[in-house]
């Protein structure tokens, strides 16, 4: 498997630590199911996810990776410092 | 009163010859990291680059020669490897020393190539890897900064805690691609 850092380009898996499904942190503050969700709760998909990768022996910075579970096709790849920036 | 000698860090194991491939330490004048501020970012770094002795360089790339040359590390991130840029102020770039934290090891010959083909996952062949491009990548399982410096040469940059295991490794590929 090979995911195409949009810093470095397209690396082996070796370089990369892999941290999970990628989750909107919820705005709450008062502990609730939504909480409840985003701790413990995770979809087991059997096709494309969105997951949160970092380039540990590359450039360093954490990216958004959709990848099919299936097949391990790797789809876009994005920064994610940048994702979140651009959403505000 | 006992006076005490600084040693490089690779100063006793380095230099090493091998087959076709040579390597050795080198030791710069100093090593800063360069952290440009977003402003600088935003107007193509025309203010920054007024203060470095060499253009801030691109992703995957370095600019300027031995004794004085910038290389790309990461996201925003370069380090200058020579002299302290002293012309640097707080409105350009956050600036660290890092002159003790990393050694750099040359890796040079006509093998250099073999050699690092053993223990890195990237193609450094010259026609995929030419002179000043560099990588953010692995020498087995070290991370490290690889940059083309010339036709058969190499500069390797790993954390100072680092280097002997550097050492180790590369002597083991140029045995092997020596005894070829």
């Amino acid at each position: 498997m090979r995911i195409n850092c949009p810093l470095c380009g397209e690396r082996d898996l070796r370089e990369f630590y892999f941290k999970g499904t990628k989750l909107a942190c919820p705005d709450s503050e008062e502990w609730g199911a939504d909480w409840d969700d985003y701790l413990h709760n995770r979809d087991n998909p059997a096709g494309v996810s969105q997951e949160l990768w970092q380039h540990v022996a590359g450039c360093g910075v954490w990216l958004i990776v959709m990848r099919d579970t299936v097949s391990h096709v790797i789809g876009r790849v994005a920064v994610a410092k940048d994702e979140v920036r651009d959403a505000g | 009163m006992v006076e005490l000698t600084a040693n490089s860090p690779l100063d006793l194991w380095l230099p090493i010859s091998l087959g076709h491939c040579d390597i050795s330490e080198i030791i710069p004048q100093g090593i800063t990291s360069i952290s440009p501020f977003k402003a600088n970012k935003n107007n193509n770094y025309t203010e920054l680059n007024a203060v470095l002795p060499h253009k801030y360089p691109n992703a995957n790339r370095a600019t300027g020669k031995d004794g004085n040359r910038l290389i790309w590390m990461s996201h925003d991130t370069a380090f200058l490897i020579g002299p302290a840029p002293e012309k640097i102020t707080a409105k350009h770039a956050a600036i660290v020393d890092q002159s003790d934290g990393w050694v750099i090891v040359r890796v040079a010959g006509d093998d250099s190539e073999k050699v690092l083909a053993r223990l890195t996952p990237i193609d450094v062949r010259a026609h995929h890897f030419k002179r000043g491009y560099t990588a953010r990548s692995m020498i087995n399982h070290l991370n490290v900064s690889i940059t083309r410096v010339g036709a058969n040469a190499f500069d390797l940059m790993v954390m100072r805690s680092f280097a002997r295991t550097l050492v180790e490794d590369l002597t083991e590929a140029m045995k092997t691609v020596a005894a070829r």
